[in-house]
C-alpha cells in the first residue's frame, strides 16, 4: 500500500504560559496508508490532537516533517491543497457549524474553493445523501441532535472532495445513538468510498472498528497494531490509563484463573464462543 | 424534603412553526439523599428536565416545588429554594474565568453575600472534597490544569454554594478513562460523606449502573422507566432499546453468556462479581 500521510522524526513544541517549553510530540514516525482506517487512542494530554492537527497543516512540525500525499506541510505553498485533501471534524459539533441552514453549511467549503454554483449544489446533494441527512437539507443546524450535527460536519468535508477524514473525538459529546450514527457513517465511508480515516477516540469499542490502532503516551507512539493485538494487552493499556473492551478484560481475568482462552479476544461473541464451544 | 415536579410540560418556541414539546406530563419526586441517574438519548428531554429543577426554565404548565416551595413564584423564598439546587453543566470548565483556583471557587459564595471568613472556610472544604490539595492548587491559574482537574475546580465552585441537591449534566464527557474515574470517585465520596442528593445525567451506562440507586429513563419527553439500575438493566431491555439507550457493556456481555445457555448472574455490575459468577458456572461444568 501507498502511504498517504508520512511523518518523519516529527516533534512539536509548545511554549507554555510560564515560558517553559512543552514537548507535545516527541520524535514521531508513522505512516497512514491510502484507504486505511486508523484509530488513535491515548490519555488526555498524550498528544493525540496535536498529532491530528499536523495532518491538515493546522499545526506545523517544530522539527521533522509531515508529508500529505507527497506534499510537505512545512511549505506554506502547500497548505491550502493539504487542507483540501484532509478534512477535520472536531469534538464539539456546535463549534464547527457556520451557517444557518444545513445546505449552506455543507456548501461553505466548496464555495471557499471557488467551485461553480451548479457543481456545489450537486456536491451538497451527494454529500448529504452519503451521510443520510438529505431530509434535513433546509433545516437549521442548531435544531439537530449532536450526532446529526457531526454528520453534517462530515458532509462538509465530503463536499470538499477530501479523500482523508481526520476526526478528533467526534463522539465525545454524543449519546450512544449519536455515537453509533457517526461511527457507522465513518465505517461506511471507509468501506464504500475508500476514504482514509484517522479516528481519535476514548471509546475503545469504537477503536475496535479500525484496521490499525495507534496508542500514544506523553507525546510518543508507544503501541501500534491490529485491534486484537492492542486490546489483548490489558495490563499495559491500564498502565497507560486506558480502558479495554469488557470482553478483553474478562478474558484476561479468566486466564489468571487458569481458564484456557485464546489470545486476541476483543468482542463479546469471540469470548462467549471461546468459553462455550 | 424533596424536589417535586407535578404535571410538568415544556414547549419550546410555542406558537411558531418550530413549536416542539420537549417534556410532557412529568411527575417526579427526587427525595433528599437519593443518587439518581437519568439516561435517554439526545432529544429525549433530559436537559430540559434538568433545567426545570432550579428554575432555569419555567414549565409551560405544571409546577416545580423544592422543599415545599414553588420555585417559579416571585420573591425571596423561591430564590432561596432555587439556590439549594446546584447545577453543573456540561463542560463546566468552559465557565472558569478567574485568575486562581481559589478566586474561581470563591466567586459564587461571595456573589450571594457570604462573608469572607466563611468563604475561605468553604473554599478549603470543597477543594478537599474534590481532591485538589489547597496548598498545591489554590494559587494556581485554573487554565493550566488537566481537563479532569479543571472540571473538579468547576464542580467545587458549585458545591461551595452548599446546595442540598447537586445536578450534574454529563460530568465525564470528554475525559479519558482515568479522568472519568477521578471525577466519579470524588462524586461517590462526596455523596457518601455529606449525604448530598445527586442527580446525574450520563451516557456512560456502566457508571450509572455502579453509582446510582435509582435510574430514570427518558424517552420522547416522558419518563419511560423508573427503578433501581439492576431492575432496569436486567428486566427492561426492550424498553431500553426503544428509548435508544444501551445496557452497560458488562451487562451486555453477561446477557450474551446467558443466551448461550450459561447460567451466569446477569445482574452483576462490577467486573469482580462477573468473573466470580462466570468462574462458578464454568467450574461447575
Amino acid at each position: 500500500m501507498e502511504p498517504f500521510i508520512t511523518v518523519k522524526d516529527m516533534c512539536h513544541i509548545y511554549a507554555a504560559q510560564d515560558g517553559n517549553e512543552v514537548k507535545a510530540l516527541d520524535n514521531i514516525n508513522l505512516s497512514i496508508y491510502k484507504g486505511e482506517f486508523v484509530a488513535i487512542i491515548g490519555a488526555n494530554g498524550s498528544g493525540k490532537s496535536t498529532l491530528a492537527k499536523h495532518f491538515n497543516a493546522l499545526l506545523i512540525p517544530s522539527s521533522g516533517t509531515c508529508h500529505v500525499n507527497g506534499l510537505d506541510t512545512t511549505d506554506s505553498a502547500n497548505i491550502w491543497l493539504v487542507r483540501q485533501l484532509v478534512g477535520m471534524v472536531f469534538q464539539n459539533p456546535d463549534n464547527q457549524i457556520v451557517a444557518a441552514v444545513v445546505e449552506e453549511d455543507v456548501a461553505f467549503g466548496p464555495e471557499n474553493l471557488g467551485v461553480q454554483p451548479g457543481e456545489i449544489s450537486a456536491r451538497v446533494t451527494e454529500a448529504l445523501h452519503v451521510v443520510g441527512m438529505e431530509e434535513y437539507r433546509y433545516h437549521s443546524p442548531h435544531l439537530l441532535s449532536g450526532g446529526q450535527k457531526q454528520r453534517v460536519a462530515i458532509a462538509g468535508v465530503l463536499a470538499m472532495q477530501s479523500n482523508c477524514l481526520v476526526l478528533d473525538e467526534p463522539t465525545a459529546m454524543l449519546d450512544p445513538k449519536g455515537r453509533q450514527e457517526v461511527l457507522s457513517t465513518v465505517c461506511q465511508l471507509h468501506q464504500e468510498r475508500k476514504i482514509t480515516v484517522v479516528y481519535i477516540t476514548h471509546f475503545m469499542e469504537e477503536a475496535v472498528a479500525a484496521d490499525r490502532v495507534i496508542v500514544m503516551n506523553r507525546g510518543k507512539v508507544v503501541m501500534e497494531g491490529s485491534p486484537a493485538q492492542i486490546f489483548s494487552q490489558v495490563t499495559r493499556l491500564k498502565e497507560l490509563g486506558l480502558d479495554v473492551p469488557v470482553a478483553a478484560e474478562m478474558a484476561y481475568r479468566l486466564r489468571q484463573h487458569n481458564i484456557k482462552i485464546p489470545e486476541g479476544i476483543i468482542t463479546d461473541e469471540e469470548l462467549v464462543v471461546a468459553i462455550c464451544p | 424534603m424533596s424536589i417535586i415536579l407535578e404535571n410538568v410540560n415544556y414547549i419550546y418556541m410555542k406558537k411558531t412553526p418550530y413549536e416542539k414539546t420537549a417534556i410532557k406530563n412529568i411527575n417526579l419526586e427526587i427525595k433528599r439523599g437519593e443518587f439518581i441517574g437519568i439516561i435517554g438519548h439526545t432529544g429525549s428531554g433530559k436537559s430540559t428536565l434538568l433545567q426545570h429543577l432550579n428554575g432555569l426554565l419555567k414549565p409551560t404548565s405544571g409546577t416545580v416545588h423544592v422543599d415545599g416551595q414553588d420555585i417559579n413564584l416571585k420573591g425571596e423564598a423561591a430564590r432561596n429554594a432555587k439556590r439549594s439546587v446546584g447545577m453543573v453543566f456540561q463542560y463546566p470548565e468552559h465557565q472558569l474565568f478567574e485568575e486562581t483556583v481559589y478566586e474561581d471557587i470563591a466567586f459564587g459564595p461571595r456573589n450571594i453575600g457570604i462573608e469572607e471568613s466563611e468563604v475561605d472556610r468553604r473554599v478549603k472544604r470543597v477543594m478537599d472534597m474534590v481532591g485538589l490539595g489547597f496548598d498545591q492548587f489554590a494559587k494556581r491559574t485554573p487554565f493550566q490544569l488537566s481537563g479532569g482537574q479543571m472540571r473538579r475546580v468547576a464542580i467545587a465552585g458549585v458545591i461551595a454554594l452548599e446546595p442540598a441537591y447537586l445536578i450534574l449534566d454529563e460530568p465525564s464527557a470528554g475525559l479519558d478513562p482515568r479522568g472519568r474515574d477521578e471525577i466519579f470517585g470524588q462524586i461517590i465520596k462526596m455523596y457518601k460523606n455529606t449525604g448530598i442528593t445527586v442527580v446525574l445525567v450520563s451516557h456512560n451506562m456502566e457508571d450509572v449502573a455502579r453509582m446510582a440507586n435509582r435510574l430514570i429513563v427518558m424517552k420522547d419527553g416522558e419518563i419511560s422507566l423508573d427503578g433501581s439500575p439492576i431492575e432496569i438493566f436486567s428486566g427492561f431491555q426492550g424498553q431500553l432499546k426503544a428509548a435508544g439507550v444501551s445496557v452497560p457493556p458488562l451487562t451486555a456481555l453477561m446477557n450474551t453468556f446467558k443466551q448461550y445457555g450459561l447460567a451466569v448472574d446477569h445482574t452483576v455490575v462490577t467486573m469482580d462479581a462477573a468473573v466470580d459468577s462466570l468462574l462458578t458456572v464454568v467450574g461447575r461444568r
